[in-house]
């Protein structure tokens, strides 16, 4: 079955420093053999903590950063480096992006109608036509068009400001759009707002998106998949609901366990996971959680554990679901003693 | 000079929500509105003018020719009878050339810096916006001339390309480029890393595009102020060389000059030598705090 989206051994490593020669001292592996799917009008979820490569992972997807490696297809057609692919710049046009920080993401010398209406107009929409379209889609994402055509972004809240970047991301029409990390700044009621105006957008205009977030409980809400990553590699995914209720992966289950219990009696009184992730400039050998990871055996550092189909839309990298890797005796993960919640 | 479109003519509709809509204004609207309130910047902004205007105007102000002289009336203190601000050296109105001197004092200090402006926003914005090895052509060049002290650069360019008024003027405008192209170089640099121009880039707008609607406006007002505040510098540098005999030659009424030719007469009539000076000095101050009123304005998030 052809996936609507589906990105292939997605790489990028940033050199740091040059020597005399100009090649590189160390690479930080950034985004390293990221392959996942997506489903039309569905919400694909990104999790993991900050350095994980999530943002990056966008970015690449934007060709805003470019890519050493991967092939993305979206609806039949392959984007990617190689002479029977289009460049991944085209997939500009078919995705777009809301980024975290609204006030930023603004050109604070423009108004919010020129802010909307550049894209439309760098696509040869004629001035008037791209200006009535900033107005519909101003009045699409709840802000009444005549008090804030004019105006300048710092003279709106934050909610309204990232109301207005998403309706500049839908400005040319997008396929999918990336929000990366796109309600993580705003307060938690304004939060609310936009996930619900997210979701009626979304059945609108029959939107994918892929929904990039540290927050566990706004991704399990949002997503119908969730991919896991850890240090620049995907360690998990599947649908959300199996996902959540039962972790294949150790560092799947900590990440779980690590949300906040609603019920006092059930506070955790100790870290679910030791450390900081490992510096990504010299990742552990074999597999990157193992240094972490309280399952760890000898294999784990050995072999980088492949991502493994375990059925049911479940695919995991972990030794211990993997059939003769090497590992001894599957053992049940400690189950997450909170049930999350929605936001 | 400023690359900001003005909003859009239609009038906000006050039926609906007029509240908001007429407390939004043009960001230079904005600006002039905060400008206004300042009384420091107003009282200098009307002197300049005035000086200006003065300058301009000095055929139809002066008592007299400024090249009038009589022997007779030589150094006159102030408050002479015909000659309100004293005479000079050779007999000539003082008043009279400080205001046509005006007018060659005033180009000299503006126009170098009005050029420097325009090729070193450029350079910069290029070196800014696009990093690498273009970055590391257009400022390890500009350094280059960072090497030499500005009177220096300006005297050693100068005197190399022999006295007169457009070679001065040349050696001002390649003295004042590096430092201009350095600040709009980092201002270019720290606009490019935010997420607007990313979402620009990723609508699918090219690199020009980008830097003409999104990255200009937000690097244009702060190298503005900057330049504001080099006119004065200029001014001084200027007055500088004809002083040294590279700028305007005489009997050419110029501020600098007249600084120099009435240097030896600092002890006969202090006060009289003292003008051309002291016109300099109001001229450049007014400049520094025009420049310093400029930028409490245009501080949007005040």
């Amino acid at each position: 079955m052809a996936h609507f989206l589906e990105v292939e051994g997605l790489q990028k490593y940033f050199p740091i420093g040059k020597n005399l020669l100009g090649r590189p001292k160390q690479v930080v592996k950034a985004v390293e053999q990221v392959s996942f799917a997506a489903e039309r009008g569905k919400t694909l979820g990104i999790v993991g903590e900050s350095g994980c490569g999530k943002s990056t992972t966008a970015r690449l997807l934007m060709d805003l950063i470019s890519p050493d490696a991967g092939r993305i297809t979206l609806d039949g057609e392959t984007y990617g480096k190689g002479r029977d692919r289009k460049p991944i710049r085209e997939l500009r046009k078919r995705m777009q992006m809301v980024f975290q920080d609204s006030y930023a993401s603004l050109n604070a010398r423009l108004t919010i109608e020129e802010s909307i209406a550049f894209g439309p107009k760098i696509h040869g929409v004629s001035e008037s036509a791209a200006r009535a379209k900033a107005r519909d889609l101003l009045d699409r994402v709840g802000l009444a068009p005549d008090n804030f055509i004019r105006r300048y972004p710092h003279e709106l809240s934050g909610g309204q400001r990232q109301r207005v970047n998403i309706a500049r991301a839908l400005a040319i029409d997008p396929e999918i759009v990336i929000l990366d990390e796109a309600v993580s700044a705003l307060d938690k009621s304004v939060q609310a707002q936009v996930l619900n105006l997210l979701a009626d957008l979304k059945a609108d205009y029959g939107l994918t998106y892929l929904f990039i977030s540290h927050d566990l409980n706004v991704v399990q809400y949002v997503s119908d998949t969730v991919i896991v990553m850890y240090l620049g590699q995907v360690v998990e995914s599947g649908p959300a609901h199996s996902l959540y209720a039962n972790p294949a992966h150790p560092y799947t289950a900590a990440l779980l366990s690590a949300l906040p219990a609603l019920h006092p009696e059930d506070r955790k009184t100790h870290a679910p996971l030791e450390g900081d992730p490992p510096n990504p400039i010299s990742p552990p050998s074999g597999c990157r959680f193992h240094p972490r990871c309280p399952y760890a055996e000898a294999v784990c550092g050995e072999k980088m554990p492949p991502l493994t189909d375990l059925g049911a839309g479940r695919h995991v990298a972990c030794h211990m679901r993997i059939e003769g890797s090497g590992y001894s005796e599957p053992r049940p993960l400690a189950a997450p003693t909170a049930t999350p919640t929605t936001p | 000079m400023q690359n900001v479109k003005s909003p859009s003519p239609t009038p906000p509709k006050s039926a609906d929500g007029g509240k908001l809509a007429t407390q939004s204004r043009g960001y230079w609207a904005t600006v002039w509105r905060s400008l206004r309130r300042d009384p420091l910047s107003i009282v200098c902004a009307t002197v300049l003018v005035g000086l200006v205007l003065i300058a301009v105007f000095a055929p139809l102000l002066a008592p007299h020719s400024p090249a009038e002289s009589t022997m007779v009336n030589r150094l006159l203190p102030i408050g002479s009878a015909g000659y309100i601000l004293g005479t000079d050296e050779l007999g000539r109105d003082m008043l009279t050339r400080l205001m046509y001197g005006g007018r060659m004092s005033l180009v000299m200090g503006i126009l170098p810096v009005v050029i420097a402006f325009v090729i070193g926003t450029s350079l910069g914005l290029m070196a800014g916006f696009f990093g690498g090895w273009v970055n590391t052509v257009v400022m390890r060049t500009t350094d280059v001339f960072f090497a030499f002290p500005a009177v220096l650069l300006a005297i050693a360019i100068s005197g190399a390309l022999g006295p007169g008024l457009g070679n001065s003027m040349l050696a001002l405008t390649l003295v004042f480029i590096p430092p201009i192209a350095r600040v709009a170089e980092s201002v270019t640099t720290r606009v490019r890393m935010l997420d607007f121009v990313d979402a620009a880039r990723a609508s699918g707008a090219h690199s020009v595009t980008i830097i003409r609607i999104h990255v200009v406006n937000n690097v244009m007002g702060t190298v503005f102020i900057y330049a504001t505040s080099l006119v004065s510098v200029c001014m001084i540098l200027a007055a500088g060389l004809s002083f040294l005999g590279l700028g305007v030659k005489p009997p050419t009424p110029e501020w600098g000059l007249m600084l120099n030719t009435l240097r030896q007469s600092i002890y006969v009539q202090p006060w009289v030598s003292v003008l051309p000076g002291l016109m300099i000095f109001i001229t450049s101050l007014c400049f520094n705090l025009l420049s310093d009123g400029l930028r409490g304005a245009m501080d949007l998030k005040r």
